[in-house]
């Protein structure tokens, strides 16, 4: 299983088959990369990702009708709604509006998409930024931002992006960054730690007896090499900005037309409508589900790729 | 021991303290100002300002951060926009509801997870393993309110085993002086009552308890099998001690400390996950208070109850870390 060989001796000739790694500096990322071709878990996630993606960029031209129309409006009654196959041209039926359901689930692919990237986008960037300062200058710096970090950290998550998403008002980008800011913590903490862990090695020491600046040290060294577990878990945010997404548009933050194609705010209509409908609670919740799996099993599979003991065997 | 608490205690006020103003900062930053939230977009500025003279937001800010905090540290919530009462009240009436729900929740994903989890790492991967995995993943990617929809579609509607929503039906003449309305019963010997609280708590409870059940499995997995391989548990096989003995006393009760932190962290996700759950079971808990409060934007209930699942979740963490000294003599020495 192993996908490092033992360093080739002397100068051999650099090598032309990329399976095969002389174990030199760059073959962190590469050898990650290999052993994920290798996990059937990241391949596995990494085709629900990518379809994921496919229909979120092809949304316009995959869906037959537009997010926010309601092409169906006379063919529903309060008391029927046309299930998966009943009437000709909506192929997963419509819903209590009269939208297509096919339609709606594509639309809120690209929706999730936007969500979960730029909140994760925004989470990441404030995490780093207070992490890089916390990690990079120690001292009072690092005491003052860890303690903010640690009021964020003292409201649960979940709720600490509602509490923010009820202040910004009613607008999908109060979403964005409600869920953005209530994961800045996680990755303030990740980086700062696995910053202070670098601190003392002997690279580190090397550069300070250069006589590199703090600022170069910090940006060129102990940065890039703090990186690793910070985007493994922004792969696995990617799955909780989903999931939190959709949750907050449960629970009806966001803003937005009641028929907007938006998964999470489809469950909320959905649950009138359970016991005549059910299609319309479960397609859009298994979106969520398998989508927020994608992400999961990629992200793990990441970590068990990056993990040095494992790397080592 | 008794120091560690205060060491801990100590630790919190500044956290607590920098919370309350946040919180205090926030509500005199929403769109026009305070008076607006408390009367509503349409009011007149005259309206307006005899509510600033009133709650004192003319006054400077430094003036009104004090007399806030004092208020708060007298227990003083403040009053609910939507329900007039006092905030404090507001949540003793509903709190007992969600702490229900928890319970039986946290009893689920324990009971459950942690056999599991033994289960799966005694027999690291077969069957029982490799289904605790995708188990496990099933409870971490799949929504608690989404979970909540199939629960109740499948157990209440189609095959009609349990109720769909509410705490109690409503058609029992139950006595209610708690408010656990399970204990309620049980005190009262209204045993139908009982019953069918109990029986209203299964599906919120079950949906609610997959996703700590889930992590709870994985933790229990992963310490299981790193302690088993451990070198102590090697030297008791070799004294030759009951294979029982070892398992409870040596590999077991090792391999609980970090299912123990993970129980507690379990907390914040459950209170999270109640208020998305009560919301389809239509429960009356603070889920659904806080539900209201949203939208209504009653910022005193939601700066009350963020201030006070703050307080509750510290002192979980403090049972916590308590707790790990029961569990493992060695934390005490430190």
């Amino acid at each position: 299983m192993s996908a490092i060989l033992p360093p080739a001796t002397g100068g051999s000739a650099a090598p032309t088959d990329p399976a095969i790694d002389t174990g030199g500096g760059t073959g962190l990322w590469k050898d990650a990369f290999l052993r994920l071709r290798r996990n059937p878990q990241a391949i596995v996630g990494a085709i629900i990702i990518g379809l994921f993606l496919l229909v979120a960029i092809l949304a316009p031209v995959l869906a037959p009708f537009g997010g926010n129309e309601l092409p169906g409006r006379t063919e529903i009654t309060p008391t029927t709604i046309p299930g998966p196959g009943e009437i000709g041209g909506y192929p997963l039926g419509l819903d209590r509006f009269g939208g297509d359901l096919l339609s709606k689930l594509i639309w809120g692919a690209q929706a999730s998409l936007l969500i979960g990237v730029v909140s994760t986008a925004l989470g990441l960037a404030g995490g780093m930024l207070l992490g890089v300062l916390a990690g990079g200058f120690g001292g009072w710096v690092d005491s003052v931002i860890m303690r903010f970090v640690d009021i964020l950290l003292s409201v649960p998550n979940l709720l600490l992006a509602v509490s923010i998403a009820a202040i910004l008002g009613q607008s999908p980008y109060a979403i964005m960054i409600a869920i953005g800011v209530s994961q800045i913590p996680i990755f303030a903490r990740l980086l700062r730690s696995s910053m202070l862990s670098q601190r003392g090695s002997d690279y580190i020491l090397a550069a300070q007896t250069l006589g590199l600046s703090r600022g170069t040290i910090t940006m060129s060294h102990l940065l890039p090499n703090s990186m690793g577990p910070v985007i493994v878990q922004a792969t696995l945010t990617l799955a909780t900005a989903v999931i939190d997404a959709a949750a907050l548009s449960f629970l009806g933050l966001g803003g937005g037309l009641p028929q907007a194609a938006e998964w999470g705010r489809m469950l909320t209509y959905a649950q009138v409508e359970l016991s005549i409908a059910p299609q319309l609670a479960f397609l859009p919740g298994a979106c969520i589900a398998i989508t927020a799996l994608g992400f999961t099993l990629l992200g793990e599979s990441l970590r068990e790729a990056l993990d040095p003991k494992t790397r080592q065997k | 021991m008794l120091r560690v608490i205060g060491k801990r205690i100590a630790l919190l006020i500044p956290t607590l303290f920098g919370l309350s103003v946040l919180l205090f900062l926030w509500v005199r930053s929403l769109p026009g100002g305070p008076a607006t939230a408390l009367l509503g977009e349409k009011a007149t500025p005259e309206a307006v300002a005899r509510v600033n003279e009133l709650y004192g937001f003319d006054r400077p800010l430094l003036t009104q951060y004090f007399t806030y905090m004092g208020k708060l540290l007298q227990g003083d919530f403040g009053v609910s926009i939507n329900t007039g009462r006092p905030v404090l009240e507001e949540f003793a009436t509903r709190f007992p509801a969600t702490i229900e729900l928890t319970i039986v929740a946290l009893i689920f994903a324990i009971g459950v997870g942690v056999p599991l989890g033994y289960a799966a790492a005694r027999h690291y991967g077969r069957f029982v393993d490799h289904s605790s995995v995708v188990l496990s993943l099933i409870g971490i990617t799949v929504p608690v309110f989404f979970l909540a929809f199939i629960f109740k579609y499948l157990f209440a509607i189609q095959w009609s085993l349990l109720p769909p929503d509410g705490r109690q039906n409503p058609r029992i003449n139950a006595t209610h002086f708690t408010d656990f309305y399970v204990l309620d019963g049980l005190l009262t010997g209204e045993w139908d009552a009982a019953w069918d609280a109990f029986l209203h708590l299964i599906l919120p409870g079950l949906a609610l308890g997959t996703i700590p059940l889930a992590i709870i499995v994985r933790i229990t997995r992963a310490s299981v099998l790193e302690t088993q391989n451990a070198d102590y548990v090697r030297t008791a096989r070799a004294k030759g001690l009951m294979e029982r003995t070892i398992r409870s006393r040596f590999i077991l009760r090792n391999a609980m400390l970090p299912v123990v932190t993970t129980i507690g962290l379990q907390l914040g996700l459950l209170i999270s996950g109640a208020v998305l759950t009560e919301t389809v079971f239509a429960f009356n808990g603070i889920g659904r208070f806080l539900r209201d409060a949203i939208f209504g934007l009653d910022y005193p209930v939601l700066q009350g109850f963020i201030i006070f699942i703050a307080i509750l979740y510290a002192i979980i963490n403090l049972l916590v870390d308590i707790s790990y000294s029961i569990i493992d003599p060695r934390v005490r020495v430190q």
